[in-house]
Formats: structure tokens, sequence, C-alpha cells
């Protein structure tokens, strides 16, 4: 297979286009300052606000970010790409995060995410069409009592069977934990829908693997 | 023997055990009012006598390490490390939900006695549910004068701040932990320097496991003779047990150590036995960075000492998978082969290498395109990293070792009869689309 190159060579961040991060995520950053002795250390929960915010964190946003915290763009980059829970590309409004880790394997997690690739007709780290879902593995999310698991967004869903999943995409709230939540990092408090539609003429691309797919 | 009365878990099954309140109604916070009419020596001698070993893996003795602390800082920091992500342990989590003031009594306890000025918690970010109950209950104590400014009416001031992690193995290593909060890649640092002598924001640091702090409140409430009195002499003090995979009652149990991995798996208040049907076939009774027993191995004690004789790293987490006779060793090959080689953080050669070399070769093998020879390529690719040849930053690549040496070694037979019995064909199919 010859190598895909894909043109980059546009300008990933129009240095003309309004500001991405609004004033309630702003202010919700700024709040973390205090806690920290430099202001770099403040970038986890910085990504965090606006990926909770965004749905994904775009390229203007880690420069405007690099920008509040006083570092360079770069950081940003370098910090965000070790990371497997922060995405740069948009993601579907509910991210399924199996685990595959060696409880979940002894317990049929395969036959699971197997099913759910079938149901979603799409594969690993791809978004279904409407945008509604992303399918991602990860290793154990530490609930492996309840293997085979698989966390929709913030909700954990205990020892799922491959039988259960049509039942499981059906359910309108299979994302929301129950507990109260705390203030802080609360997505609700930074309009996340509105953010999000914005955005949503990119949905369906989800990584770099399927950009290059495409560009096969 | 008398029967074991839970301390760690003593709250879990009291309703709403979660809340201020409750903890407090069931002598909360008593230990901590306590500790601080002490002075932080006195403290650390106390828990250096209950010998009160870190349960984060290493079992490296708490009090010794907030002894390392330089005498003449000035400013300290404190690191929960709530990172737990380790397969298969869970027993952090079952402590943060459901008693997570046992936690923040620990921690102010830690650090009153190390003099620190602001604990930061770090907890993995899949860990929403339990986010949200440590977060409301840190609130709580703030609101009750419990953390902050001259706490219990002390002279004595603590911030405690929640930190999410986003997703990566390696930023439990207490340095990479360390990196991590300071808005990096979660890359461990070399040592030394020590975090105790410049950790975070290179400031003297110490880092402890959620279970070793909430150990601390029951240390200085009842005393380290009390504490030193459960279970033998190098292993002393509750420990939390992990059992997951195909038993009746997978969860978190709480004993002496002086359990065996069998009790574990069998005793009717513990693992219940097997599911119908299922028969052990192999134990990863430490978290899979120990190492593997096979079904005749089940007499290894759960304490710090014992795993050591069966060929193990050490005690690890406590949490133990059982692995029933229906699995191909293959598939428990390649699940630990990927889990280091998808978690190594690259830093090192040998490392990033090794595992990403050990995830092929399983791959190969468990796919149906095994070498004979390639089960000895795996030992002595396994050898040839880790902290112990000296030959990398952080414990990570040792852990990578364990699993696969003792699968390799212990389960010889089962994989030559595996790679034996392959098809040709499917051989050379899985080759030409590996390549
Ligand atoms: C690769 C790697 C991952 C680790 N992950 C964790 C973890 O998730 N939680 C933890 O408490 N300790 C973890 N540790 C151990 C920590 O480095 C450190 O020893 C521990 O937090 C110290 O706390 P303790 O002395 O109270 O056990 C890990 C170590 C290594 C080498
Ligand atoms: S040993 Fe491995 S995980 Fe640890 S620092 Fe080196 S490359 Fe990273
Ligand atoms: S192995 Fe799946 S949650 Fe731990």
């Amino acid at each position: 297979m010859a190598w895909v190159t894909i043109n980059r060579n546009e300008p990933v961040v129009d240095p003309k286009a309004p500001p991405v991060l609004g004033e309630a995520v702003r202010v919700k950053i700024r709040s973390f300052f205090d806690r920290y002795e430099t202001k770099r250390a403040v970038l986890l929960p910085a990504l965090h606000i606006v990926q909770d915010a965004l749905g994904h964190v775009p390229w203007q946003a880690m420069v405007e970010i690099a920008d509040l915290l006083e570092i360079h763009p770069s950081d940003v980059i370098d910090t965000i790409s070790f990371y497997t829970h922060f995405w740069t590309h948009p993601k579907g409004e509910k991210v399924i995060t199996v685990c595959r880790s060696i409880s979940c394997e002894v317990m049929g997690g395969a036959a699971v995410l197997e099913e759910l690739k079938k149901q979603l007709k799409i594969d690993e780290h791809e978004t279904t069409k409407d945008g509604k879902y992303s399918l991602v593995t990860e290793e154990c999310l530490a609930g492996c009592d309840n293997a085979p698991c698989l966390l929709i967004n913030e909700k954990l869903h205990k020892h799922v069977k491959p039988q259960d999943v049509a039942k499981l995409l059906a359910e309108a709230n299979n994302d929301r934990i129950a507990v109260p939540r705390s203030a802080l990092f609360d997505a609700s408090t930074l309009s996340f829908a509105a953010a999000s539609k914005t955005n949503g003429a990119l949905l369906g691309t989800t990584s770099d693997v399927r950009e290059m797919r495409e560009a096969d | 023997m008398a029967v074991f009365e839970p301390v760690l878990l003593r709250n879990r099954d009291v309703e709403d055990s979660t809340s201020l309140s409750v903890y407090e109604s069931r002598g909360g916070y008593g230990a901590a009012r306590k500790a601080l009419k002490m002075t932080p020596v006195e403290i650390i001698e106390e828990v250096k006598k209950a010998n009160l070993r870190g349960r984060g893996g290493a079992g490296f003795p708490a009090g010794v390490k907030w002894g390392f602390l330089p005498k003449d800082r000035t400013r300290t920091l404190l690191c929960v490390n709530a990172d737990e992500s380790e397969p298969p342990t869970f027993c952090n989590r079952v402590l943060m939900e459901t008693d997570p003031h046992q936690l923040i009594e620990g921690t102010i306890i830690a650090a009153y006695a190390t003099q620190s000025q602001i604990a930061y918690i770090y907890i993995r970010v899949e860990f929403h549910e339990q986010f949200h109950i440590l977060q409301r209950a840190v609130d709580e104590a703030y609101a009750k004068g419990y953390l902050g400014k001259r706490i219990f009416g002390s002279d004595y001031s603590l911030e405690c701040y929640l930190h999410r992690g986003a997703g990566a193995y390696v930023c439990g290593e207490e340095t990479g932990l360390i990196e991590s909060l300071e808005g990096k890649r979660g890359w461990p640092r070399i040592k030394p320097p020590f975090p105790a002598v410049e950790g975070l924001f290179r400031r003297p640091t110490v880092v402890n496991n959620v279970e070793t702090l909430c150990c601390v409140p029951h240390i200085i409430e009842r005393g380290a003779d009390w504490f030193t009195g459960i279970g033998p002499p190098h292993s002393t003090g509750p420990k939390l047990f992990c059992i997951s995979g195909p038993v009746k009652r997978p969860g978190c149990y709480e004993a002496p150590m002086t359990i065996t991995v069998r009790d574990l798996i069998e005793r009717e208040d513990m693992g219940g036995g097997m599911l119908p049907g299922k028969k052990v076939k192999a134990v990863l009774p430490g978290g899979v960075s120990m190492g593997i027993l096979t079904a005749d191995e089940l007499d290894m004690k759960m304490d710090f000492e014992d795993p050591r004789k069966y060929a193990l790293l050490g005690l690890g987490t406590a949490a133990a998978v059982v692995i029933d006779d229906a699995t191909d060793m293959r598939m428990v090959l390649r699940n630990m082969a990927r889990f280091y080689g998808t978690e190594s953080c690259g830093q090192c050669t040998q490392c990033r290498e090794g595992t990403a070399w050990m995830h092929k070769i399983a791959t190969r093998i468990a796919m149906g395109a095994g070498r004979i020879e390639d089960l000895d390529i795996l030992l002595e690719t396994a050898r040839n990293m880790g902290m112990m040849p000296g030959l990398s930053i952080c414990g990570l690549p040792d852990g990578a070792t364990y699993p696969i040496e003792t699968i390799v070694n212990k389960f010889r037979g089962e994989l030559e009869a595996a790679i034996r019995a392959q098809a040709p064909e499917r051989a050379k199919t899985v080759l030409s689309v590996l390549n």
C-alpha cells in the first residue's frame, strides 16, 4: 500500500475567526488558577472543561487555552496528544468505551464489542453517520466485579451481555449518572448543546484513521 | 480464631454512608481531631511502628516515606494516588464511592504529619460517579471547617483539590502522576531526586495510595499495637482484596493478610466458589503485573512476602482474576502483552520496543501463527527490559515481565501444543495480514 498523504497545508486555525471559547468556559478555567503554582498545571482541568463544552478540543481552542495559560500552543498539543481521553476531532454525542482488559475478556467482553459494532454498523474508533455514537475500547475501567462492562459517556453499564446491547442503545438516558453532581466540571453549566451544534458539519470524521480511509 | 471485623469497609453497607453526618455519627473525624493535637513527629512514629506498608503496589512503609522529607523544607505537597488503573483492581473505587470521608480524614492526618499545605487527589477520569461523590464530600468537609483555613479550630490549614486524569495507566506511577499534575505528558521522571526531595512543582512531595491513607485514621484512633496485631509481622493491618472472573461473588473483600488465594476464590464470605461448570485454570493474584499462578498454587498467602516463593513479583494490588479452564492461555498472553504495549509511555527504548514486540509476537501466537521459538524470544525480551536490569525509568516494564515470563514458563506445555496444532494454511494467511 502506498502512503496516503493528506493535505495539511491549509491553515488549521484561522486567526480572524471568532473565539471558540465562550466567557463561561474562560471563567471556569480561570477559577482553577489559584489551586496550582503554575498556570500550566491548569492544562488538564482546562482541557476537560473545553471538551465538556465543545464535545472535543479543536485546534483553535488549543491556541486560546495556550493564551489563557500563558504557554505555547505546542505545549498544549504535546500534552493533549499523550492522553486517550481528549480528542481533537468531533466524536458522537455519546462515546461508548468498552473495556478490553482481562476480567472483561474472560467474562465475554469481546462478544459485546462485536455486537456493538454490528448494531451500530461501525468499527472501533468510528462514529455513526447520524453522529449519535462513537465506539472506542479502553484498558480496565476498574469495574471488574461487574465484568464485562462498558461506559457510555459517564455511565458505567455492568454485566453487559450481547443480547442486552439493543436495549442499551435504545435507552434515552444511558449516558447519565444518577448521583448528584458537584458544580465542578458540570457540562450542563457550559451550554454543551449549543456549542456542539456549530461543529455539526464536521461530525462523522472521528480520527485521522478515518480521514485517511476516506482519502483512499 | 475470632471473626474479623471489617475496618476499612465498616461503613460500606450503612445507608447514606457517603454523607458527612453519617460518617461522623459512626465515630468519623475523631482520629483527625486527635491527630491535630499530636505533633507531626509523633504521628509519623506511630505509623512507622504500625509498619503500614503502601497499598499502591510497591509495599513501601508509609511512615518511612514521610520521614524522607527534608527537615529544612518550607513547603510540602501531598498527592493522593486515586488513578487505580491496574487490571483487575477496584478497591480504591469501592473506598471512594462508599466512604469518601474516610479518605479525606486519612488525607488530613497524612497532610498534617508531613506538614503539607495542599493535598491533590489525582483521580482517573473514568471514575465519573466517584469523582462527584468525592467532590461533594470535599465540599461538605470545607463547609464544616474540616478542610481549609484553621481546620477543627487548630493552627493548621489545608487545601484539598481533586485533579482528574485523562486516561493513561502510567500516570499511576508516582512521578508520572506528578508530571501529569503539572499539565504535561505523564512521563515518569528519572530518580533520584525522589519526590520526597523534589516532586510536584519541585517541592518536597509525598505520594500515597487511597487505601494506604484510609488505614491512617484507624492507626491513630486505635494505636499501632492494634494494627500490628492484625496479620503477620511483615504484612500488618487490614487489607482489601478484589476478586473477579467467573466466581459466584466477584467483589472487594476485607481480611487480614493471612488468607490464601484459595480462600479468596472459595470462601462463602468472599468469592463463593466458581460459577457452575467452571474450573480454575490459572489466577493472576496481584493485579496483572505480578505474574500468574497455576491451579496447583492456590495455597499462596496473600501477603507481602509469600508471592515471591511462586516466582511472582509481589503482592501488587491484591486483586485476583480467575482464568477458567475454557480459556485459551494464548488469549491471556496476548491480553497481557497488549496492555503493556499500549500503556508504555515510550520514553525508554527497552520498554517501548520490548513491550511493542511482545505484543506483536503474542498477537501472532494468539491468532494461530506462532512458532515454538517465539516463546523463548518472549522470555528473552521480558528479561531485557525494566528497572531491575537497570534499563528503564519506571517500573512498568518490570510489571510487563512477570506475567509474560510466568505464563510462558508455567503454561509452556499448553502453549507449545497449541502452536503445534496450528493449521499451516491459516498461519500463512495470518502472517500475510500482519506483515
Ligand atoms: C506503571 C505503574 C503504575 C502504577 N499505578 C498506580 C496506581 O494506579 N495507583 C497507585 O496507588 N499506585 C500506582 N503505582 C505505584 C506508585 O508509583 C506508588 O508506588 C504509590 O502510589 C505509592 O503509594 P503507597 O506507598 O501508598 O502504596 C504504579 C506504579 C507503576 C510503576
Ligand atoms: S519504563 Fe516504560 S513506561 Fe516507564 S518511563 Fe520508561 S518507557 Fe515510560
Ligand atoms: S477488566 Fe474490565 S473493568 Fe477491569
